[in-house]
């Protein structure tokens, strides 16, 4: 039996083999008891504010935007330690991992944010860490693979299928499947099954937390949108957590439209997708007619998953929040003008966002607040780009 | 009376255990696919445990998975896998025949359609890898709707909650987990199921069949000493096809001999 709701509506459930179902409790016992521990929640925060460098600022763009009537404000996680906001639920999950009496962790990664996050609790806490990823990301994400390396754990290259974060994924699980005895399962985003999307969202849930408190400081009123790239969806969960229950605020995601929604290069899962199961989830996903998975396609490694988190199917059925797509070639511009207007140079990933709260802003027609959750830096995509532009510059 | 409590009825009767063979549907082509399954029951199979190619098998390790991975290279759909299906019940009305697949192939047709498709095609079990009971009961009702066996795993982790749950819901057989991990004949079965199968026997689960890491007869005959009404072996058999892709006489005359092997293992006493 479960303690929590397994499901979001319909979404969501714990579609794994039944060997993994006592790991799964164990998780969900151990994340309870954690809360309500005075002495967990203390170290958790102490890590977040001393080593993570928690809060993240909250910057007021001040060239990006042209629209008078629009104030554009970037929630600051590229500042997080580690390069991305995946830091602060990896901290948590680790210590959860620590309180089981585990030693080992089991990680899959996309972009290699997640992996790299992975690394450095391990490497801080004294936990053993393996990570997996598709030999096709080790390729485009090389920095980040040698940042993992070097901070102790191993890196496994994944060749199966796509050799992408799905088949990443399949590879974690078999793992955790034969060792979930030793090892935890720390799982990087805010998919997969229950209790994962909860607790990935609950860890996250800090990033909608401080920018409520700054936009309120700043402008004595909540934001009128905010707005976070969606692929798995642990970013903009954790920024849409705190505003759920305010209806004022648009609640804006953006996933990856690859090389355009109407072609079959894209990972834009609830823009596009139809119903399905996958990595233990009922959720939006990408399929052909009788249920085979199909490979999505991101110019942003992390937003390239056929999944999402079932929160977000949740949010977009019951229409809390609304889902978009931007392409590559608006996350490139969007990426490009960041770094030329303000000095900051984002995350491919959250490029997507930006690249849509940009539309949203040039059609502003009265005085409005948009936050963006500015999910990641963009050094790791440096080479990448560099590949793509050329000297385009 | 249903093909599985018969065919357990007539192996006791002969005081011996089953022998059942797991291959993949299409695996490496339809046609030898084919001749593979009237093989593997020519041979002395007592049932049939078939799996449908899937694009994410995440409790298969690398055999199964490259078994996936010929037949969608093949151009083997699910549609096919049940024309296949239905020429083989057609051929062989006696034998069980068991389904073991993944749960976004039966969702993708809406689980009823699936398993009338299925219970059209002669299919008397269905076993969703990555369906656990605490998710069951939609599967579970299509399954009693369509006159199909929904196949109950116990892994050796299983709680008493859900050694319960099976004894009020299996039927057919019960797919017993001789081991953690995903299917793969490289890390070998862990015999010592006496203690899992007292218990299953103890809240009246339905007979259990030992899986995972079975390819020798020597752990067919221990898992029936220990008390399992048969054992199943999935990635030996699949090795054999794996060996012989360049020779589809050689390929099923392998099959033949391991099978014949392994049932002969499974004489009681």
């Amino acid at each position: 039996m479960n303690q929590l709701d397994t499901k979001f509506g319909e979404f969501g459930g714990m579609y794994v083999p039944e060997l993994l179902i006592p790991a799964l409790d164990q998780l969900e016992k151990a994340f309870l008891d954690a809360k309500d521990d005075p002495s967990f929640n203390e170290e958790f925060l102490g890590l977040l504010k001393d080593y993570a460098g928690r809060p993240t600022a909250m910057t007021l763009t001040r060239n990006l935007v042209s629209n008078p009537k629009v104030k554009l404000y970037l929630k600051r996680e590229d500042l997080l330690h580690g390069g991305a906001h995946k830091t602060n639920q990896v901290l948590g999950q680790a210590l959860l991992t620590k309180r089981m009496g585990k030693t080992e962790v089991i990680a899959e990664t996309g972009a290699g944010q997640h992996g790299v996050a992975t690394a450095l609790a391990c490497a801080l806490l004294g936990l053993k860490a393996r990570i997996y990823m598709g030999a096709k990301d080790v390729e485009r994400q090389a920095p980040n693979v040698f940042r993992m390396k070097l901070m102790g754990a191993e890196v496994i290259p994944v060749n199966a299928g796509s050799g992408t974060l799905k088949d990443a994924v399949n590879e974690a699980m078999r793992d955790w499947s034969a060792n979930y005895d030793t090892a935890h399962y720390l799982l990087g985003t805010a998919a997969g099954p229950h209790p994962f999307p909860t607790i990935v969202r609950e860890y996250h849930r800090m990033i909608g937390e401080e920018t409520r408190a700054q936009i309120l400081e700043k402008e004595g009123r909540l934001p009128d949108a905010v707005v976070a790239c969606v692929g798995g969806g642990s970013n903009a969960i954790g920024m849409f957590a705190d505003f759920i229950d305010e209806p004022s605020v648009r609640l804006v995601g953006v996933e990856p439209a690859g090389k355009g929604v109407h072609t079959k290069e894209h990972g834009a899962t609830i823009v596009t997708g139809t119903k399905g199961i996958l990595h233990g989830a009922y959720t939006f996903i990408m399929q052909d007619h009788e249920g085979q998975i199909e490979e999505s396609y991101s110019v942003s490694a992390g937003l390239d998953y056929p999944a999402v988190g079932p929160q977000h199917a949740y949010l977009a059925e019951t229409g809390r929040a609304e889902y978009v797509a931007a392409t590559d070639e608006e996350a490139l511009n969007a990426f490009q003008l960041l770094a030329r207007k303000e000095g900051i140079i984002p995350a491919l990933e959250s490029s997507h966002a930006l690249a849509h709260a940009l539309n949203m802003a040039d059609e502003a027609e009265e005085e409005t607040i948009i936050v963006v959750n500015l999910s990641g830096r963009g050094d790791k995509d440096l080479a990448h780009v560099t590949k793509i532009l050329g000297d385009k510059l | 009376m249903e093909r599985y409590a018969e065919m357990f009825a007539r192996l006791d009767a002969k005081n011996e255990g089953a022998f059942v063979p797991f291959v993949m549907i299409g695996d490496p082509d339809l046609a030898q696919s084919e001749a593979i399954i009237c093989q593997l029951v020519e041979s002395g199979a007592d049932a049939l445990e078939l799996g449908i190619p899937y694009s994410d098998p995440i409790a298969d390790g690398p055999t199964i998975q490259a078994a996936s991975i010929r037949a969608h290279k093949s151009n083997v759909t699910v549609a096919k896998c049940f024309e296949l299906l239905t020429r083989v019940r057609s051929k062989y009305p006696q034998v069980p025949i068991g389904l073991l697949l993944y749960s976004n192939l039966v969702m993708a047709q809406s689980i009823d359609g699936f398993y009338k498709k299925a219970s059209d095609a002669g299919v008397d079990s269905i076993l969703v890898a990555d369906v656990p009971i605490r998710e069951a009961a939609p599967f579970q009702k299509a399954a009693d709707a369509n006159g199909i066996s929904q196949i109950l795993i116990a892994p050796p982790n299983a709680t008493d909650e859900t050694m319960e749950k099976i004894g009020e819901y299996s039927k057919g057989y019960t797919y017993l987990l001789g081991r953690a991990g995903v299917t793969g004949a490289e890390t070998a079965v862990e015999i010592p199921a006496a203690e899992l199968i007292a218990k299953l026997t103890a809240h009246k689960c339905a007979p259990p069949l030992l899986g995972f890491g079975i390819s020798t007869p020597a752990q067919v005959k221990s898992a029936i000493d220990a008390g399992a009404a048969g054992a199943i072996s999935g990635s030996a058999t699949v090795n054999l096809i794996a060996a012989n892709l360049d020779d589809n006489d050689a390929m099923l005359s392998a099959l033949g001999e391991f099978v014949q092997s392994m049932k002969a293992a499974t004489a009681k006493g």
